[in-house]
């Protein structure tokens, strides 16, 4: 019997939230371990679990995987979501990385001061560099690689949706987007996913930034 | 017959050297082309050969991958350098991605005008952080994962000869790697890359950090 993989993180989106996304989309339950205080995160280092100090990490398989992309990389391996040949496990890893900028450049909001500048910034290559690639690979297809579900399926319509709580209407000019995003939400799992009260975080408020700052030591 | 890998990207190290270093352990031979005007990067962006707008971008089997994980995933599950089994590659990966931010704080340097702070703060993460790690993995094993040569063990000489110029004897108090290194420089095709007049770059300097804002139009 597997035991479900438990997940050491803060209370928030952050680097696990794509770990969330993708666990879900490969319909594996999971149990999580939320970093309130800081004697917690301090007991985690102690305990030898956290390879570089960092979360997040996770239990899979007997495993303390630490670093977002080598949690990703084997969960997206264990259960077929990377492509089924060398050639499409390029073609999805180069949309995952750039998917995986532009979610960055996203997850960096709260950490800015005055964030005016950088959300003109995210509008702008989202609009420009990102979506243009994706709305043109979905012209035809119903998945990005190989017409087959992948991880960068998920991280896609983990960023359209993040890109939409900052940027209503930024899929305007985007149908095939639109249309994808629409079918991934027909996915039993990802529909249950995105109702209040699953395992989705809320996006990133003062608490959530208090907190971390609390738990890292760090002023404000 | 196959025909060689092309690298495009700037006459110097940045995030295309790792992938010269993979190729070069891989005793692959490749040719490059450098981005030395903004008209040549225009045309490149025109050509539609650079998928998100950015290098490096790599011309291999037929695709223009670009996203340097993306580029090193490819050759590393194509020249067999990542891990037996997928245990073995979420070990290879952590120990990859751990590095990487590693070599990436290195890389950084280059942009900064007040380097002081940010080598203080390097040398204590790689002191206290990183080396440790891989001075335990490297007790009795010759390589990092599995008893087999990975993409892993490539990046950490990288990282080590990158620290040892900026900090001569870091190595110290590193006795495993600082073995590692040494049995890593008998290879051949390590040795003659480290050899005057070979593909190896230098870091970023003045004249080609100016190059590169001037290619991407970017503010000083």
């Amino acid at each position: 019997m597997c035991d479900k993989p438990v997940l050491y993180y803060f209370n928030g989106r952050g680097r696990m939230e794509s770990v969330r996304w993708l666990l879900t989309a490969a319909k594996v339950q999971f149990d999580e371990v939320l970093l309130t205080t800081r004697d917690q995160y301090l007991k985690l280092l102690d305990s030898g679990d956290l390879m570089f100090q960092q979360v997040p990490m996770v239990e899979i398989d007997g495993m303390k995987l630490v670093q977002t992309r080598a949690i990703l990389n084997y969960i997206a391996e264990k259960y077929s979501l990377q492509g089924k040949d060398l050639k499409d496990r390029a073609m999805v890893k180069m949309y995952s990385e750039g998917v995986m900028d532009l979610n960055e450049m996203i997850m960096m909001l709260p950490w800015i001061p005055d964030p005016k500048a950088k959300l003109e910034e995210i509008e702008k290559k989202a609009n420009e560099r990102y979506l243009p690639v994706f709305e043109k690979a979905l012209t035809g297809p119903v998945f990005l690689v190989g017409g087959k579900l992948s991880c960068a399926d998920v991280y896609l319509l983990e960023c359209t949706l993040m890109l939409e709580e900052k940027f209503a209407g930024i899929l305007a000019d985007f149908p095939n987007l639109k249309s994808f995003q629409g079918r991934m939400l027909q996915n039993d799992a990802i529909k249950e996913f995105v109702k209040p009260g699953s395992q989705r975080k809320p996006q990133p408020d003062d608490v959530y930034v208090k907190t971390v700052l609390e738990i890292f030591n760090m002023k404000t | 017959m196959s025909e060689k890998p092309v690298l495009y990207y700037f006459n110097a190290r940045g995030r295309m050297e790792t992938i010269r270093w993979l190729l070069t352990v891989a005793e692959v031979d490749f040719d490059e082309v450098f981005l030395t005007s903004r008209d040549q990067y225009l045309k490149l962006l025109e050509n539609g050969d650079l998928l998100f707008q950015q290098v490096p971008m790599v011309e291999i089997d037929g695709m223009k991958l670009v996203q340097t994980r993306a580029i090193l995933n490819y050759i590393a599950e194509k020249y067999n350098l990542h891990g037996k089994d997928l245990k073995d590659r979420a070990m290879i990966d952590m120990y990859s991605e751990g590095l990487m931010d590693l070599t990436q704080m290195i890389r950084l340097l280059s942009w900064l005008s007040d380097p002081k702070d940010q080598l203080e703060e390097i040398e204590k993460k790689a002191k206290e952080r990183y080396l440790p790690v891989f001075e335990k993995a490297l007790t009795g094993a010759v390589y990092l994962v599995g008893g087999k040569f990975s993409c892993a063990d490539v990046y950490l000489l990288e990282c080590t000869l990158m620290l040892e110029e900026s900090f001569v004897g870091i190595l110290k108090d590193f006795g495993n790697l600082k073995s590692f290194q040494g049995r890593m420089l008998q290879i051949p095709a390590v040795n003659r890359f480290l050899l005057p007049g070979s593909k190896r770059k230098l870091p970023f300097d003045q004249k080609s950090l100016a190059l590169a804002k001037q290619v991407f139009n970017m503010k000083s």
